[in-house]
């Protein structure tokens, strides 16, 4: 009985050690505080707090900016011009914010064609390579920039498969084949709000969604609003 | 129970345990059970956003009133026994030989039996009323009144977002869940990739949205409201962020919400598929 009740002993405590560790690796994967923030630079005025963000997406992140240099990414462009690869940006409560994205990445096409409309933006609109656009071809897409919890939905169209000087790894320059996309949103009640691509675009990843769709730095973040 | 003899070899007066234990359970039992029944059953969730949620509601109050009276024997013999049998400091005797009682072992698994099956019997027939707002798979076999004409809405789970599509409204699909308000709906639920759930809390309504699968909850909706949705299923390391809120509108509301969503919607239907109960997304480019 003696050696029954050890054996249970050790299950549990396994089970509890096994608990804790995947319990620190998820906080560790969705630890905002763990994760480095940018803090967007705002503008005061009269009409209340405006920022400019300009964000890069590649199609490998490089061996300069991320120990996984073949992994799907978001960057910004921080005060200096440099690149960052930082998804966690700080943003002020009920501000408007103007964002530029230049996509550097191909087109894989979205899971569910609805998300191809753009909604949450000025006009339910943007600006594709200058021309305003109210959808495109899911097909096209490349990636989105999606905030659920704001209604924020943006289809990034992809470069052409054939296009010239294509960029293999980030960052990109502006010399490389790009799209550029430009919109403009709101942000409300102070709070941590997440994005994410809805584009199954994580190559070599079951069904496309895991990897760099999951991990906060690379496909994902959170607008932190204060 | 039967005298023990002590260490000291004189026999000590055993109380009638027994009798003491029923007594207190009787006294507890009626005055708790009077209380869960008025003032705590109703009060438990969802509450009355739907005709489902009140059966449920109802449901509750029933279940928990009836386990009112096994909770307060087990508390009671809980409490009695620590108190009662616990070993006196500095005490190194023995503690009295346990015994099977066939009788008290007879009463025990008779009335729990009885009480289980008659609950089971009471879930099973309470479901079987309108569905109870569960999901019914692509075959349901429990409705509401005037589910002919229900109102369809079909909600889509994919990581991490649900949509929601009115078939009614040319199909018409929306990142809000928007109800008329005294108006029986069918739910049908599916999802583009992993399994999900769609529980809309105060609506009492709960179905697993599995790829490839159509199924189907009922519900009948109250007075205006606004509501949560959460994705119930584990689905992926931003679960929890799966969530919306919903609103049940007086019907002109709707109307109006309707006519502006469609026309925010019209721009992308010649791209999104053909309404269907189900939709499997061609394999992406990446995926593996």
């Amino acid at each position: 009985m003696r050696g029954t009740g050890f054996k249970f002993l050790m299950a549990g405590a396994a089970v509890v050690i096994a608990g804790v560790v995947i319990g620190l690796y998820v906080s560790k994967l969705t630890n905002l505080a763990a994760s480095p923030a940018y803090s967007v630079p705002v503008k005061q005025t009269a009409s209340g707090p405006v920022v400019n963000m300009t964000i890069q997406t590649v199609a490998a992140v490089g061996p300069k900016l991320s120990p996984n240099p073949d992994w799907v990414s978001y960057l910004i462009q921080n005060a200096s011009g440099q690149w960052k690869r930082e998804t966690v940006w700080k943003l002020p409560a009920n501000a408007t914010v103007h964002v530029t994205i230049y996509n550097f990445d191909g087109a894989s096409a979205l899971r569910n064609n609805y998300l191809a409309r753009p909604q949450g933006t000025d006009g339910n609109v943007y600006t594709v390579d200058g021309k305003t656009l109210n959808a495109i071809n899911p097909d096209d897409a490349s990636h989105t920039f999606a905030v659920p919890q704001l209604g924020l939905i943006v289809a990034i169209p992809g470069v052409a498969d054939n296009a010239k000087n294509q960029c293999d790894y980030a960052p990109c320059a502006m010399s490389n084949a790009h799209r550029t996309i430009q919109f403009t949103f709101h942000t409300h009640a102070p709070g941590q709000y997440r994005w994410q691509c809805f584009v199954p675009c994580a190559a070599g990843w079951i069904d496309g969604f895991g990897g760099p769709m999951q991990t906060i730095g690379y496909m994902d973040g959170f607008l932190d609003v204060a | 129970m039967s005298s023990e003899p002590t260490t000291a070899g004189t026999t000590a007066r055993e109380p009638n345990h027994g009798r003491i234990v029923i007594v207190a359970w009787i006294i507890l039992s009626l005055i708790a059970t009077p209380l869960v029944a008025i003032y705590l059953g109703p009060i438990i969730p969802p509450g009355n956003g739907t005709a489902q949620g009140t059966e449920q509601v109802f449901d509750n109050q029933v279940m928990t009133t009836l386990i009112t009276p096994l909770l307060c024997l087990l508390l009671v013999y809980f409490v009695y026994t620590l108190t009662e049998f616990r070993a006196k400091a500095g005490s190194t005797a023995d503690g009295p030989a346990i015994r099977g009682d066939s009788r008290v072992q007879f009463i025990w698994i008779v009335t729990t039996a009885l009480m289980t099956l008659a609950l089971a019997a009471f879930g099973t027939f309470e479901l079987l009323q309108t569905g109870s707002g569960g999901g019914q798979g692509p075959s349901p076999i429990a409705f509401p009144a005037n589910h002919q004409n229900a109102f369809e809405v079909q909600v889509i789970g994919q990581q991490w977002q649900f949509t929601y599509r009115y078939p009614s409204l040319n199909g018409m699909e929306s990142n809000q869940l928007v109800l008329p308000e005294h108006t029986t709906i069918v739910f049908h639920v599916t999802s583009l990739d992993v399994i999900h759930s769609f529980w809309a809390i105060e609506l009492g309504i709960k179905a697993d949205a599995n790829p490839g699968v159509d199924n189907v909850a009922y519900a009948v909706t109250n007075g205006p409201m606004t509501f949560h949705v959460r994705c119930a299923e584990l689905c992926g390391l931003w679960h929890g962020f799966m969530f919306n809120n919903g609103k049940v509108v007086p019907q002109a509301q709707f109307d109006s919400w309707a006519k502006g969503a469609e026309a925010l919607y019209a721009p992308i239907a010649k791209y999104v598929p053909a309404y269907s109960h189900i939709y499997l997304p061609d394999p992406q480019r990446r995926a593996g």
